[in-house]
């Protein structure tokens, strides 16, 4: 009996120390993220950190059997290497599929610290355990419904029907009145499970009215979700290791969510339960005859050979075209003739955060071409050409003019500033969000239609010939 | 109030402003090798779901315990996996191919 609690004490101090040296790893490997220079050194030490603490954990005298531990790990490598090896594209289903096993991680650790525990449980335990449990099991069925969606399992577009958000707020209002009866009767029959389905369902019911377009938000504040969950498992558990790398997860969410949101100049609550893209269609009566200008390949690449400066801007389209590959063909092609071309990369581009950047990074663009929004219409004054590659919204002049327009306010990427513009686009069809884009029409602005990855290919083809033949 | 709230408390509000100010600081230009190294930071649910799973309990702990191990451990796995894949490409115009 002495023996063990010897080992047990010495053996907590071997952890505690482990677990600090993983902590300080983390805040360093996340240091070293914030330039491309340092970004791989944090990642290895990062490593080496989760190493410390997984390793230490083994020697805990607690454990007595391993054979599930081992199995699990296996698991855990079998399905973690494919997911850590998909195409750079279904990054953002793959973000969402983590977010969902992370959740899924902290909540079914909080279902059973709950059933250990019962019914010798404290009522400030069980607020603890059942907003842990509360809000990992939203955040698991929350992020499955949106890589779901991600992967076009699931329609994109917002799925809403009337008094939808009452009904989702009664459902959350019924999984706080479970907690509320638990905390008086722990042992309540049936009210915990009860109160993991309702959170299990409200998930759904979050995310299920969201529109694609919002994507990088939503995904954005999963992971802030996440991270609180694994940073309630840690006052739960009263493991600090866990409280920090939540509260490093949570924030770095939370972050990423706010810049989103900037981004489309609204907020939170809107993107929750403002059910973007679905009101839009209605608007503008007037059927005005526009006059649209259009180009083929042949004129687009003599416009872009010409020009001394372009600037590409590329959007989700491009991504779901898989043109990227094309696109810096055409990158290589103007840069061999003098052109200086460089990206601009408006914040919400794409499904998630920063998903454009890695996109164009796969494909071999430097990174040093990708420029923010901000400096990009800085530029857009010297600018000849500027090529929209499957963007739409984050380029709608309309954002700046139409008081009345839905996105009116959203920062835009201004390339109707430009001295030309090109659009290369399926059809005139508005994009997702529903909304009539002006730039179409205008004066300078040349709509290229087409396939984005084989319009592509030809201009490069029509600048490459003109090189052999010159 | 169960035992080590307050310390808890005080390391949660500690560590959220310190993720903060380090957070901020990171380029757009890596904002989705950030979520992928932040998955896996917080995989480190592991090393609790390594105790439930190993520990004497019951069936029901023990099971739910593997179910945790087999979530985290694979977030952690490709969690760093994908973030190294993903910087591996970040290349300056300057260099051509080593």
């Amino acid at each position: 009996m002495n023996t063990t609690m010897m080992h047990l004490s010495s053996y907590q101090y071997l952890t505690d120390f482990a677990y600090i040296i993983a902590i300080a790893f983390f805040i360093l490997s996340l240091k070293w993220l914030s330039s491309p220079a340092t970004a791989r050194r944090g990642v290895f030490v990062g490593e080496v950190g989760a190493a410390i603490a997984v390793v230490t954990t083994f020697f805990n005298p607690e454990l007595v059997q391993f054979k599930w531990i081992l199995i699990a790990l296996l698991i855990g490598v079998i399905i973690g290497i494919p997911l850590g090896l998909v195409q750079m594209t279904a990054v953002p289903q793959r973000t969402a599929m983590s977010h969902a096993f992370g959740a899924l991680a902290a909540a079914v650790i909080g279902i059973s610290e709950y059933y250990m525990r019962i019914p010798h449980i404290t009522k400030f335990e069980m607020v603890e355990i059942s907003l842990e449990v509360i809000i990992g099991s939203l955040s698991f069925t929350g992020s499955l419904i949106a890589a779901g969606k991600l992967q076009e399992w699931l329609p994109q577009r917002p799925m809403v029907y009337k008094g939808q958000n009452y009904v989702s707020f009664t459902v959350l209002g019924l999984a706080v009145a479970s907690m509320f009866v638990l905390i008086f009767n722990p042992t309540t029959a049936w009210f915990f499970p009860a109160m993991v389905i309702i959170s299990l369902i409200f998930g759904i019911m979050l995310v299920t009215p969201i529109g694609g377009a919002d994507m990088p938000t939503v995904i954005a504040l999963l992971n802030s979700y996440v991270g609180l969950t694994a940073a309630l498992l840690g006052f739960v558990l009263n493991q600090k290791v866990l409280v920090v790398a939540g509260a490093l997860d949570g924030s770095s969410g939370f972050i990423l969510a706010v810049i989103m949101c900037k981004a489309m100049n609204r907020s939170f609550t809107n993107v929750l339960f403002g059910a973007f893209g679905q009101l839009q269609v209605s608007a503008k009566g007037e059927e005005e005859e526009k006059i649209v200008h259009t180009a083929s390949p042949e004129e687009a690449a003599a416009i872009l050979g010409a020009a001394n400066t372009v600037l590409v801007v590329p959007g989700y389209g491009m991504a779901v075209a898989q043109a990227q590959h094309k696109v810096k063909e055409l990158y290589d092609t103007l840069t061999k003739k003098g052109v200086d071309v460089k990206f601009g990369i408006h914040p919400v581009a794409g499904r998630m955060p920063g998903h454009m950047n890695v996109l164009l990074a796969e494909a071999d663009v430097p990174y040093d071409k990708l420029i923010e929004m901000d400096d990009a219409n800085g530029e857009m004054a010297q600018t000849d050409v500027a090529l929209i590659i499957g963007a739409n919204d984050v380029v709608n002049p309309s954002a700046k003019t139409d008081q009345g327009s839905p996105i009116y306010g959203m920062p835009i990427i201004e390339v109707n500033n430009a001295r030309t513009v090109m659009v290369i686009k399926r059809s005139l069809n508005p994009g997702f969000a529903g909304i009539d884009n002006p730039l179409f029409y205008l004066d300078n602005n040349l709509m290229l239609f087409g396939d984005a990855k084989s319009f592509v290919g030809n201009i490069v083809r029509e600048l490459s010939g003109a090189a052999v033949g010159a | 109030m169960p035992e080590g709230f307050i310390s808890n408390l005080y390391v949660f509000v500690l560590a959220g402003f310190l993720g903060f100010e380090v957070i901020r600081r990171v380029s757009p230009l890596l904002h989705t090798p950030l979520m992928a190294l932040t998955n896996a930071l917080d995989a480190i649910v592991v090393v609790a779901a390594i105790i439930i799973a190993g520990r004497k309990g019951t069936a029901l702990s023990e099971i739910l315990g593997a179910i945790a191990v087999a979530a985290a451990f694979s977030n952690m796995v490709g969690g760093f996996l994908i973030t190294d894949r993903m910087l591996r490409m970040f290349k300056l115009s300057g260099r051509k191919k080593q």
